[in-house]
C-alpha cells in the first residue's frame, strides 16, 4: 500500500523519464529504511523503559544523571545510546572452533525474521508497508524464521551451553506457535479475513466492538495468545533458551559486540511484533476506543502505538516479577493446557457465532 | 523422560558460571536435560586457612575466620571465640554475651537474606534478590556503625568484642526490626507462594532425614528434612538458653518434607525466630559492663585441645584447636557446614533435570569461601 503510494507520488514527479524500474526500487527501499530507523529508535526507547521499569519494581533508581551533561544524562536518558555505542565498538570475536559462516549468519537471520514481520503491521489506516491479504498468516509464518537462526547460533557456536539454548528454543518456539496460531484463528473466524487492515475495520465503532469483548471465549484466546507470545519471544517466565543462571547465556553465550546486539534487537523487535498483532487482533488496532472521537489517521498511529506499548509494558512487568519455568513444565503448559483449551475455544466461538446468527 | 536414552555428555558447570555461587566446578553427566551424575570439584578458592593458622597468633586467626564464610563473618568469629574461651576458661560478662548474640542473629538474618535471594536468582526470580539485598544493606549499616566494617568484621575477640555498642545502636536495631518484620511477609507473598516458584521447588531434590544425618548435614538443610536439631538449643553455648525461640522444621508445606521448598521456607521462618531473639536480647541488654573486661593480656592457652561447635547460618560450624602451650595454634581445623551440604548434592540431585540441579544447589545455600577455606 505504502509502496504503491510512494511509487505513484514519485512517478508524478518524474513522469516521462522512463525510469519506472529504479523508482519502484526506491519506493520499496524507502519504507524499509524508515522501518529500520523505527526499529532502532524503538529498541532504544524500550531498552530504557525496561531499565526504568525494572528499577521501579526492584526499588532502585536505575540509570540516572549526576548533573548537567554528566554520566547518563538527565534521568539516564543517554543510557541506551551508551549501551548501543558500547556494543558497536566492541571487538568482534568469533571462537576459533566455531563454524564461522553459520556463526555469522545466525544473527542476521534472526534479525531478518523479526524485520520482515514489520512489513505487514498496520500502523494506521494508511500506514502499512504491504497490506497483504494473508497478513496475519504471513506474520505467523515469518516469525518461525527465528527458530532456524536460534538453532544455527546454538550449533555453530560449538559450545555446550549454546547447544542447550538452541535446542530448548527450538522445542519451545515450535510448540508455542501452535497455541498462538489457534488463538488467532478465533480472531480470523470472527473477522472473516486474514487481512490485517480488514480485521481492524471489523472492530470499528469503539471499545465495545473490539474482538476482545466480542464474546466470553475471546478473552481466553487473548490470554493464551499473550502467554504464547511471551514464550515465542523468549521472555520470562519462558526465557529458558538464554536463562542466565542455568545456561550462562544460552544460544548467545559466544556472541559479543554487534552480533550480540542483533540478537538483542531482534528480541525487542519480536516483542513489538507480537504485541502489535495482539493489538490488531484483539484490541482494535489503530481504531480509537471512543466511537467517532480522535479517529484521524494521526490518532490511529497514536492508538496503535499506545496499545502495543501497553502490552510491551506488561511483558516487562511480568519479566521482573516471576521466576522461570522448567523445560518439561513449559512443554506441559503448552501441550496439556493451552492446546486443549485453545481448541475448545474455537468450538466455543464457532457455536457462539452460529447461535448469534 | 527417562524412556529414550541418548548419548551421555559431560558438562562442566563452572568454575565461571552464574549459578555456582562463587568458584565451584560441578562436573555433570547429562543425557539431554537429565543429569545422571554430579561431581563437585573444589579448591578454586583455597587459601590455606588452616595452614596459615599454624603460623599466626591466636588473635590473628580471627580475621581469617572472617574470610571463610564471608557472608556470615560474625558467626564465624563467634564460633572461634567460643572455642578459645572454652579452652582458656575465660568467662565474659553479660553485656558481651548479649552483644554477641545480637550480632550473630542479625548476621543470620543477613546471611539468610542473601542465601534466599540467590536461590531465587537461580530459578530466574531477579526482583526478590534485589529486595533482599536492599534489606540486608540495613543490617550491614548496623554492623558498620558498630565496628566500621560491612563484610569482614573482626568484631568478636577472645574475651570480648572489639568495640562497645555505639550510641543509638539499640534504637536503630529496633527500627530495623520494625521495618523488616512486615517485609518477610512481602517476600513470602512474592516468592514463596508463587505458583511457578512452587512448581520449581516442591518435591524437587528431596533430602530424607537419614541421608542428611549420614552425610552430616546440619543447620537449616537438616531442619528442612524434618529434624528439630539446633545447636543453639541442643548444645547450647553463650546465653542462648536464656531466650525463647522456636526451631522451625520442614513440614512439606507444598510437597515432600525435605524438598527445595522446605529448605527455602525454613530459612524464612528462621529469620522470624532470629528477630525474636534479637528483640529479647535488646530488651535484656545490660546497661553497663566493659566489653574489654576479660580480654587476656596475652593469649597463651594451656596445652590441650578442644572441639567446639556453634550454629552458623549454614549449620554446624566446628573448630578443633590443638594447643601446645605457645601463642600459636599447633593445629586448627574447621568443620565447614557448607562442605557437608555440598557433599550431599550427588545423592539428592542425580536424576533430576539440569535446571533442578542448579535449583537444588541454590537451596543448599553454600558459600565457597567456607568450603575451600
Amino acid at each position: 500500500m505504502t509502496v504503491d503510494l510512494i511509487f505513484n507520488t514519485l512517478s508524478q514527479f518524474f513522469s516521462g523519464f522512463g525510469i519506472d524500474g529504479p523508482l519502484l526500487l526506491i519506493a520499496m527501499l524507502l519504507p524499509c529504511a524508515l522501518l529500520f530507523g523505527f526499529i532502532t529508535i524503538y529498541a532504544l526507547v524500550v531498552i530504557y523503559t525496561e531499565l526504568k521499569v525494572s528499577s521501579f519494581i526492584q526499588d532502585k533508581v536505575g540509570p540516572m544523571g549526576q548533573g548537567v551533561g554528566l554520566h547518563a544524562g538527565k534521568w539516564g536518558l543517554l543510557q541506551p545510546i551508551a549501551d548501543a555505542l558500547k556494543l558497536l565498538s566492541k571487538e568482534d570475536i568469533i571462537p576459533s572452533s566455531a563454524n564461522s559462516p553459520l556463526f555469522i549468519l545466525a544473527p542476521f537471520m534472526i534479525f531478518v525474521g523479526a524485520f520482515i514481520s514489520f512489513v505487514a503491521l498496520p500502523f494506521s489506516s494508511s500506514i502499512i508497508i504491504s497490506d497483504l491479504n494473508i497478513g496475519i498468516f504471513y506474520i505467523l509464518g515469518v516469525g518461525s524464521i527465528a527458530v532456524i537462526s536460534l538453532i544455527l547460533a546454538g550449533w555453530a557456536s560449538n559450545n555446550k551451553w549454546s547447544l542447550y539454548g538452541g535446542m530448548r528454543s527450538a522445542a519451545q518456539i515450535v510448540s508455542y506457535e501452535i497455541p498462538a496460531g489457534i488463538s488467532l484463528v478465533v480472531v480470523v473466524m470472527l473477522a472473516g479475513t486474514l487481512n490485517m487492515q480488514e480485521i481492524i475495520h471489523y472492530q470499528k465503532g469503539g471499545i465495545s466492538n473490539w474482538i476482545l469483548f466480542d464474546n466470553p471465549f475471546v478473552p481466553i484466546a487473548f490470554v493464551i495468545y499473550f502467554i504464547s507470545a511471551l514464550a515465542e519471544t523468549n521472555r520470562t517466565p519462558f526465557d529458558l533458551p538464554e536463562s542466565e543462571s542455568e545456561l550462562v547465556a544460552g544460544f548467545v553465550t559466544e556472541y559479543s559486540g554487534m552480533r550480540y546486539a542483533f540478537f538483542f534487537l531482534s528480541e525487542y523487535a519480536n516483542m513489538f511484533v507480537v504485541s502489535a498483532v495482539a493489538a490488531t487482533g484483539f484490541l482494535g488496532g489503530w481504531q480509537s476506543p471512543f466511537d467517532g472521537y480522535l479517529d484521524s489517521p494521526f490518532w490511529g498511529v497514536f492508538w496503535m502505538m499506545s496499545k502495543t506499548a501497553f502490552l510491551i509494558f506488561i511483558m516487562i512487568w511480568i519479566r521482573w516479577t516471576v521466576p522461570r519455568l522448567r523445560v518439561d513444565q513449559l512443554m506441559n503448559v503448552c501441550w496439556k493446557v493451552f492446546l486443549p483449551i485453545g481448541l475448545f475455544n474455537i468450538f466455543g466461538v464457532a457455536i457462539w457465532t452460529i447461535m448469534r446468527g | 523422560m527417562g524412556i529414550i536414552h541418548g548419548e551421555e555428555m559431560v558438562l562442566n558447570i563452572g568454575p565461571q558460571h552464574p549459578a555456582t555461587h562463587g568458584v565451584l566446578r560441578l562436573q555433570v553427566r547429562t543425557d539431554g536435560e537429565v543429569v545422571s551424575q554430579i561431581t563437585p570439584y573444589l579448591g578454586y578458592l583455597h587459601r590455606c586457612f588452616e595452614k596459615h593458622c599454624e603460623n599466626v597468633t591466636y588473635e590473628q586467626v580471627i580475621p581469617f575466620t572472617d574470610r571463610c564464610d564471608y557472608l556470615a563473618s560474625m558467626t564465624n568469629n563467634f564460633g572461634y571465640v567460643v572455642a578459645m574461651e572454652d579452652l582458656m576458661e575465660i568467662k565474659v560478662n553479660d553485656r558481651v554475651e548479649h552483644i554477641r548474640v545480637i550480632m550473630a542473629e542479625l548476621q543470620r538474618i543477613a546471611s539468610h537474606l542473601l542465601g534466599l535471594g540467590a536461590f531465587g536468582l537461580d530459578i530466574g526470580a531477579f526482583t526478590p534478590f534485589l529486595h533482599m539485598l536492599r534489606d540486608r544493606e540495613r543490617i550491614l549499616d548496623i554492623f558498620e556503625m558498630t565496628c566500621g566494617a560491612r563484610l569482614l568484621y573482626n568484631y568478636m575477640w577472645v574475651g570480648g568484642v572489639s568495640h562497645d555498642l555505639p550510641v543509638g545502636f539499640v534504637e536503630s536495631t529496633y527500627r530495623f526490626l520494625d521495618y523488616f518484620e512486615p517485609k518477610i511477609d512481602e517476600f513470602v507473598n512474592l516468592l514463596v507462594h508463587n505458583k511457578i516458584f512452587v512448581e520449581r521447588t516442591a518435591d524437587i531434590g528431596v533430602m530424607p532425614p537419614e541421608v542428611a544425618i549420614n552425610y552430616g548435614v546440619g543447620g537449616p538443610n537438616l531442619r528442612a528434612s524434618g529434624l528439630k536439631w539446633d545447636l543453639r538449643r541442643d548444645d547450647t553455648y553463650s546465653i542462648y538458653n536464656k531466650f525463647e525461640f522456636d526451631i522451625p522444621v520442614g513440614e512439606g508445606g507444598k510437597g515432600t518434607v525435605g524438598d527445595c521448598w522446605d529448605r527455602f521456607y525454613v530459612r524464612v521462618l528462621e529469620m522470624k525466630e532470629s528477630i525474636k531473639i534479637v528483640r529479647q536480647a535488646l530488651a535484656s541488654l545490660p546497661k553497663d559492663g566493659d566489653v574489654h573486661q576479660s580480654l587476656p593480656k596475652k593469649i597463651r592457652p594451656p596445652k590441650g585441645s578442644i572441639y567446639s561447635r556453634t550454629e552458623s547460618p549454614r549449620g554446624d560450624l566446628g573448630y578443633y584447636i590443638e594447643s601446645d602451650g605457645t601463642n600459636i595454634p599447633y593445629r586448627l581445623k574447621m568443620r565447614s557446614p557448607a562442605f557437608t551440604a555440598l557433599s550431599v548434592i550427588d545423592e539428592i540431585a542425580a536424576g533430576w533435570l539440569l535446571s533442578d540441579v542448579l535449583a537444588i544447589l541454590g537451596s543448599l545455600d553454600i558459600v565457597l569461601g567456607e568450603i575451600d577455606r
